[in-house]
């Protein structure tokens, strides 16, 4: 976990292209949002961007109505992914695919919220929020950084904690899980919490760093299913998994798809289905059929 | 009837699409007693124990545990109030180890003794060459034994065993049947649901037979085989197990 922070802390000054640097981040961060919430209670969200880009706006808002500074407004990011992630609550209900629509339908919902142009005077509708009084690239990527590490940890807590530990008897059986002692729902609304708050921090900071954006860049459907794919190709549960995931296919993705996004959109999409058919555990299985411990 | 029952079901009913499961069912369990549940198969002696241990809220009817009624409660909340259960068919963690499988259990359960040690609890239900193992590589029998283990870890006062004997051999059914005696001595009270009739008459104390969702007798195992209605539920139902 130090040495992806410290790698992408040192990063910038060896290499130029910081945009890339900065969304790699962003990847990085998101991924392991959904390994909080698919690795860890089998929760498949395929809205997962609506809580991106509730941060996004969280951040925005404060800063064009209230003039907060960056740093105090991405906390409000936080606050309104976590808001969001309480309000989709009851999605909790349901199981497997049916979860995972409702999630998408969600987040579709609240983007078509945003960018309603009667709410222009609050949220800018369609026609997408400018922050250029807070610009500074430089600071925001660092704060990215932080906001990546934050997840790490998180996911560092989850393997080694009696909390993660029940998450993961929730996942397995929740019948059993009660019978443990541990109140499943409680559980698995926090698991969801922190999995939204993470992936709110991470369109705040992605709202300052771009400072220019419409509804439909926070809210593109592109964020889920990479973060998906990421996290399931390189293996869920584990902490390397969704960093190996993340630097493979995104790597990939720059090398050869910049010209092509649509097919990429495609083999992301099919992939997923690959990999939860075939490989659940992603790639790190390979190493756990071994006998590793992978952390 | 006992006054001083730990587990009180009366008139209990539980309808699964309007076909009553459990209908009008009541029985009580002292302090201390092992209670066999016995009947042909589908007679409810499993929805039995999925509504007292909070798998499914009855339609009708109580269960007073320790002198309060529980009906209805949610799994974790009775758990933590001391009542648990193993499951007919095991259902263990299948891809965590043996050891986390009990470590949940120690971590959630409340055990109102305090925190016991996996690694003892384990070693006492000869599963602890398998601690490090998933618990899908477990066998049948071990993986109940698992079930029981996780029952155990959060010290409860009332144990509902769901045919936990079936598939073991003589010898360990020697020493389930011990480990039963064993726990209700220390105070705990038991409801073993079973269908061989050996095990039942080594641990049991008194047994409830129940057909249709409705108890039919109550007493002695020696005396319900004198009884008219339970011979012809047995005889004439099929399985007599
Ligand atoms: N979840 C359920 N849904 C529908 N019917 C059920 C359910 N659980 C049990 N039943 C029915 O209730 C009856 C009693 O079942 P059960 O309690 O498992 O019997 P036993 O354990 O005595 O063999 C059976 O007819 C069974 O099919
Ligand atoms: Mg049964």
């Amino acid at each position: 976990m130090a040495p992806v922070t410290a790698a992408f802390a040192i990063l910038p000054s060896v290499y130029s292209n910081h945009l890339l640097l900065f969304n790699f981040v962003v990847f990085l961060t998101l991924a392991q949002g959904v390994n909080v919430i698919y690795g860890f209670t089998g929760y498949l969200p395929f809205g997962y961007v609506g809580f991106f880009g509730a941060g996004a706006y969280g951040f925005s808002l404060l800063v064009m109505h209230l003039h907060a500074p960056p740093v105090l407004a991405l906390g409000a990011a936080g606050v309104s992914a976590v808001a969001l992630g309480l309000l989709l609550t009851p999605l909790l209900r349901l199981s497997g695919a049916y979860f995972s629509i409702a999630n998408l339908a969600a987040s579709l919902a609240v983007l078509h919220f945003i960018s309603n142009p009667n709410l222009e005077p609050i949220t800018r509708g369609p026609y997408g929020v400018s922050l250029s009084g807070v610009f500074n690239p430089d600071l925001a990527y660092s704060i990215a950084v932080a906001v990546m590490a934050f997840a790490l940890i998180v996911v560092v807590y989850l393997r080694n904690s009696r909390f993660g530990l029940a998450l993961q008897a929730v996942r397995e059986d929740a019948v059993s899980a009660a019978s443990a002692g541990v109140d499943v729902v409680r559980v698995r609304v926090y698991a969801w919490l922190i999995s939204s708050v993470i992936a709110g921090f991470a369109g705040g900071v992605y709202a300052w760093y771009v400072s220019v954006f419409y509804p439909e860049t926070v809210f593109g459907s592109d964020y889920s299913i990479f973060a998906i794919v990421f996290a399931l190709f390189g293996g869920v549960s584990t902490i390397i998994g969704p960093i190996v995931g993340v630097v493979l296919l995104y790597g990939v993705y720059n090398f050869i798809g910049f010209s092509t996004p649509q097919y990429f959109q495609l083999i992301y999409g099919a992939l997923i289905i690959l990999l939860v058919l075939f490989l659940p555990q992603g790639l790190i299985s390979f190493v756990k059929r071994r006998g590793v411990d992978v952390p | 009837m006992s006054p001083d029952a730990i587990l009180r079901i009366d008139a209990l009913t539980k309808l699964f699409f309007g076909f009553r499961a459990l209908d009008s069912l009541s029985l009580h369990v002292a302090r201390g007693e092992i209670l066999g549940l016995v009947g042909p198969n589908g007679s409810g002696k499993t929805t039995c124990i999925n509504v007292v241990s909070g798998l499914y809220a009855p339609e009708a009817g109580s269960v007073v545990f320790d002198g309060e009624e529980v009906a209805g409660l949610s799994t974790h909340k009775l758990v933590h109030r001391g009542i648990n259960r193993t499951f007919q068919v095991p259902k263990p963690f299948m891809h965590l180890t043996a050891r986390e499988n009990v470590d949940v259990a120690i971590a959630y359960g409340r055990n109102p003794q305090g925190e016991v040690d996996a690694g003892a609890l384990l070693a006492s239900l000869n599963l602890d060459a398998l601690a490090s193992r998933p618990a899908a590589e477990l066998n049948s029998a071990q993986q109940k034994m698992l079930d029981l283990a996780r029952a155990l870890a959060t010290g409860p006062k009332l144990l509902l065993v769901d045919e936990l004997a079936a598939g073991l051999n003589p010898a360990e059914l020697d020493w389930v049947a011990a480990k039963l005696k064993d726990f209700a001595r220390a105070g705990m009270s038991i409801i073993v649901v079973e269908h061989l009739m050996g095990f039942i008459e080594q641990v049991t104390d008194r047994v409830v037979v129940m057909n249709a969702g409705h108890e039919i007798f109550g007493g002695t195992l020696a005396e319900a085989v004198q009884d008219g209605k339970v011979v012809e539920v047995f005889l004439g139902g099929g399985h007599a197990g």
